[in-house]
């Protein structure tokens, strides 16, 4: 009965999208208010449907009702009821569920909050987003109904993915989810003013805290994944450059050029048709991250859908969504004017550049990404491109622009002078080649991008405080009115500051993890000692057990400095019962200079066990510096500028219905 | 260009695009054509894998080996490619039943890479070559990693599989089509 509930929801849901897509919009061209009026309720209701539907699936998973066939195949009586949760959408119908009801729900949220929008332009921003939601509806049910009733009842299901019953991506899909739909404001946002005709600042300023909040939750998901594949894979990877990662990371690069160029919309009212392109863009690739996942055109190790019927619809639904938008961009795009004008060497200038550099980076993902499937359309077949085509793209680019991230901040609006933003950076440059010295003494052997790594993160660390220091006026004047500054520092220019800080560690974490890895793979026996980058790891033995619904084989190492104990490390191995695959838990031990990282397998004929043993240098810096970087965002966000924005009264509903 | 047709790219570039994703959702992904189903294996000789020492790791392999009558396959991985990853237990599983010579070719990979992987998974090959270039790989063929080749005792290709091999493929179509050759 209660599955029939949700299934019944999810069709009057559609019917109520139906509504809101159309008289809004209709009402809105033709100025009729009561038209304009409905598509407030319609947004509200059509959550609670969605709402009920995605409560009623989440039913049947908790209390394993096997007749659901989404169900059955996703989950089992003996998973802990965490897993039982996050099975609702670690599979391919239930995380459509969830997409739209995010969807919904930020629908919802723009007509609670968005009450000094004008009303037409909010009554078309909800029209998009019900056509949106309406293609989803469709696409649930015509092809992909969680609900589906299975006859006879089988006894048990089939158990979930076992690699995904973990925490960190218990919660990854929701994360990345939640950044995919906030970047449909943007877009909605981004369709209506293309039919309105008009894009300033008050536009800027409602688009701004949707892209922001989108962008902190795609970071924040894309970091869960990798953090995911660095403890769960058991080979100290952390990126691997597979479909499934570009997915979510070409809307991060999309995104954050429109985040960048937003800021130049709101100040300075210019670069204006290229804001609203990044907007279109954005969305698009974050439709594509979904469905690359789901439709099963690309071989991955994520992959848990194919099915071409979906493929099929999943094309028509993406070439009328992207196809649509940039049909209409072409259109009323050239009607959109600028009037702010800038030289190439100013603020503007080198938002610009921060621009092309990150779509021409996301281009080089989509055509490494899509690659093997251009060859699928001439002939060839699902392969990997991998690791050497995006190393050889991205290191060229991405040098320059974070060179270029410490002048940035230095420059001024309209017209600037690099030689007084140049000065300013000799300490940064000094650090820079300080690090780089230190770095070459310490590690003679290592490879040359090691060197250049950490000679640019310092350069960026340094040069973001010098910026810091100056706008505080620090040493310049008396201390007291530095620290004044430093209180009256609104927070949105905090949140840039610790988001590229976070960016120059994180930075930092990367070359150290790439660059001096140290690893030692053998077989050992009780009692064996292997000496790793200056530990010594005695393995204790290894022991069998059993977990919820897996069985173990526990390994036990003490970890020793100069004979002191540093830490015990307990890694596992686990095979699920029902799928009987087996999954790698890693032992973990962090530090600040690198991880200590050790991973048991199986026994052989003479009673050894292989293990793995790794230190991954800095490591852990690379987590803090994205730590840091959502930090900076939400920080950002929490700005008053977006409460009492100039047209405003309430943004502050919705920067915080967006963070929450 | 005026400013209209500027306008005008974005819709062009994604109109190209989503031609081949039709194309590309249209095609059974398991029937891939190859020019080189039924010819000869192309004429090469690779080396071992550099491991510092004079005789190398993997003794390396030649057209010449395939024209011995013993039925090969040749598999081509990289330790970068995160699917021959997921295909080596396979391949392991394929050189233990002794069916057939098992031949890695390794390709556009680093040496010291291509041992650590090799050391971590195990090296289930009777022989590897290596092809840091992707030369050879030309020759045969070879878009993106991983793909297998069975080729049969006069040294003619007869089968190509693209992408990672799992225990259905192993089973269904690699150890038919060498227990075809054997009759």
């Amino acid at each position: 009965m209660i599955p029939e509930i949700g299934h019944f929801a999810l069709i009057l849901a559609l019917l109520v999208a139906f509504v809101q897509a159309t008289m809004p919009m209709v009402g809105a061209h033709r100025g009729n208010q009561a038209w304009m009026a409905i598509a407030r309720p319609a947004a509200l209701t059509q959550f609670g449907l969605v709402a009920v539907a995605f409560g009623c699936l989440t039913q049947a998973y908790v209390t394993s009702d096997f007749s659901v066939l989404n169900v059955f195949q996703n989950s089992h009586t003996a998973k802990p009821l965490l897993y039982k949760i996050s099975g609702v959408w670690g599979n391919h119908e239930g995380s459509l569920l969830l997409w739209v009801m995010i969807l919904s729900l930020f629908g919802s949220a723009v007509a609670l909050f968005g009450t000094n929008l004008p009303p037409g332009l909010r009554a078309r921003v909800l029209g998009v987003q019900a056509m949106i939601a309406l293609g989803f509806y469709l696409f649930m049910l015509l092809t992909s109904n969680p609900f589906e009733r299975l006859s006879p009842v089988p006894l048990n299901g089939n158990d979930l993915n076992p690699l995904l019953q973990d925490p960190g991506l218990a919660f990854h899909p929701p994360m990345l989810y939640l950044g995919y739909v906030g970047f449909s404001m943007a877009f909605s946002f981004a369709i209506a003013a293309l039919i309105e005709g008009r894009v300033d600042a008050a536009w800027a300023r409602w688009v701004r805290p949707w892209a922001l909040a989108a962008w902190c939750f795609l970071t924040a998901g894309i970091t869960l994944g990798s953090w995911w594949a660095y403890y769960e894979l058991g080979w100290g990877g952390w990126w691997f450059w597979d479909p499934v990662e570009n997915a979510s990371f070409m809307p991060w690069l999309a995104g954050t050029a429109l985040l960048h160029s937003s800021t130049v919309v709101e100040k300075r009212d210019t670069l204006k048709g290229w804001t609203i392109l990044l907007a279109i863009v954005t969305f698009s690739l974050s439709l594509l991250g979904t469905f690359l996942v789901r439709s099963g055109v690309l071989t991955s190790v994520h992959t848990f859908a194919t099915d071409p019927a979906r493929g099929i619809f999943i094309l028509g639904l993406l070439i009328v969504v992207i196809g649509g938008s940039l049909a209409l961009f072409a259109w009323r795009g050239p009607a959109l004017v600028s009037t702010g004008v800038f030289q190439p060497i100013s603020r503007e200038g080198a938002l610009l550049f921060n621009n092309l550099v990150m779509t021409t980076a996301a281009a080089a993902v989509l055509l490494g990404t899509l690659y093997p499937l251009l060859l699928d359309a001439i002939g060839g077949g699902k392969v990997s491109v991998g690791a050497p085509f995006f190393n050889a793209v991205f290191i060229p680019l991405m040098v320059p622009m974070i060179v270029a991230m410490a002048v940035g901040p230095l420059l001024s609006w309209k017209r600037a002078d690099m030689k007084p933003a140049l000065s300013r950076l000799w300490a940064a440059g000094g650090v820079m080649i300080v690090a780089m010295i230190a770095v070459w003494a310490v590690e003679t052997d290592g490879p040359f991008m090691g060197i250049v790594g950490i000679g640019l993160a310092a350069w960026l660390f340094m040069g973001i405080l010098s910026e810091l220091a100056g706008r505080i006026r620090l040493l310049q004047g008396s201390l007291s009115e530095s620290l004044s500054r430093l209180r009256r520092t609104p927070r949105a220019a905090w949140g840039m500051t610790l988001a590229h800080l976070g960016l120059a560690i994180t930075i930092a974490g990367m070359t150290g993890a790439g660059a001096w890895k140290v690893e030692s793979i053998q077989a050992m026996k009780p009692g064996d000692r292997v000496s790793v980058a200056g530990y010594d790891f005695v393995f204790d033995g290894a022991r069998s057990g059993t977990g919820p619904n897996y069985s173990i084989l526990s390994g036990t190492f003490r970890v020793l400095r100069d004979g002191q104990l540093v830490t015990m490390l307990y890694p596992e191995k686990r095979v699920y019962n029902v799928s009987q695959q087996p999954t790698t838990e890693a032992a973990i031990h962090t530090t600040f200079l690198g991880d200590l990282y050790a991973v048991v397998g199986d026994e052989d004929e003479t009673g050894a066990f292989v293990t793995r043993l790794y230190f991954n240098p800095l490591v852990g810096w690379m987590w803090a510096g994205v730590l840091i970087m959502v930090f900076g965002g939400v920080l950002s966000l929490s700005d008053r500028r977006h409460r009492v924005g100039a047209p405003k009264k309430r943004g502050a509903g919705l920067a915080q219905a967006a963070s929450a | 260009m005026s400013k209209r047709a500027i306008y005008l790219v974005p819709l062009s570039v994604f109109l190209v695009m989503a031609v081949y994703f039709a194309i590309g959702l249209t095609k059974d992904p398991k029937i891939i054509p190859s020019a080189l189903i039924d010819k000869p294996v192309p004429e090469f000789s690779l080396p071992p894998i550099d491991n510092g020492a004079p005789q190398g790791y993997g003794k390396g392999f030649s057209s010449a080996d395939f024209k011995a009558g013993e039925i090969s396959v040749v598999n081509v991985f990289a330790s970068w490619c995160l699917p021959c990853r997921a295909e080596h237990p396979f391949i392991t599983k394929l050189s233990k039943m002794n069916v057939a010579k098992v031949y890695g070719l390794n390709f556009k990979d680093t040496p010291k890479n291509a041992l650590k992987w090799l050391q971590e998974l195990g090296d289930p090959y009777d022989a590897i070559g290596a092809d840091p270039r992707g030369r050879v790989g030309i020759d045969w063929g070879v878009y993106g990693i991983p793909e297998t080749f069975v080729v049969d005792g006069t040294g003619k290709i007869y089968f190509k599989y693209v992408g990672p091999l799992n225990g259905d493929i192993l089973e269904n179509q690699i150890l038919p089509v060498i227990e075809k050759l054997k009759r």
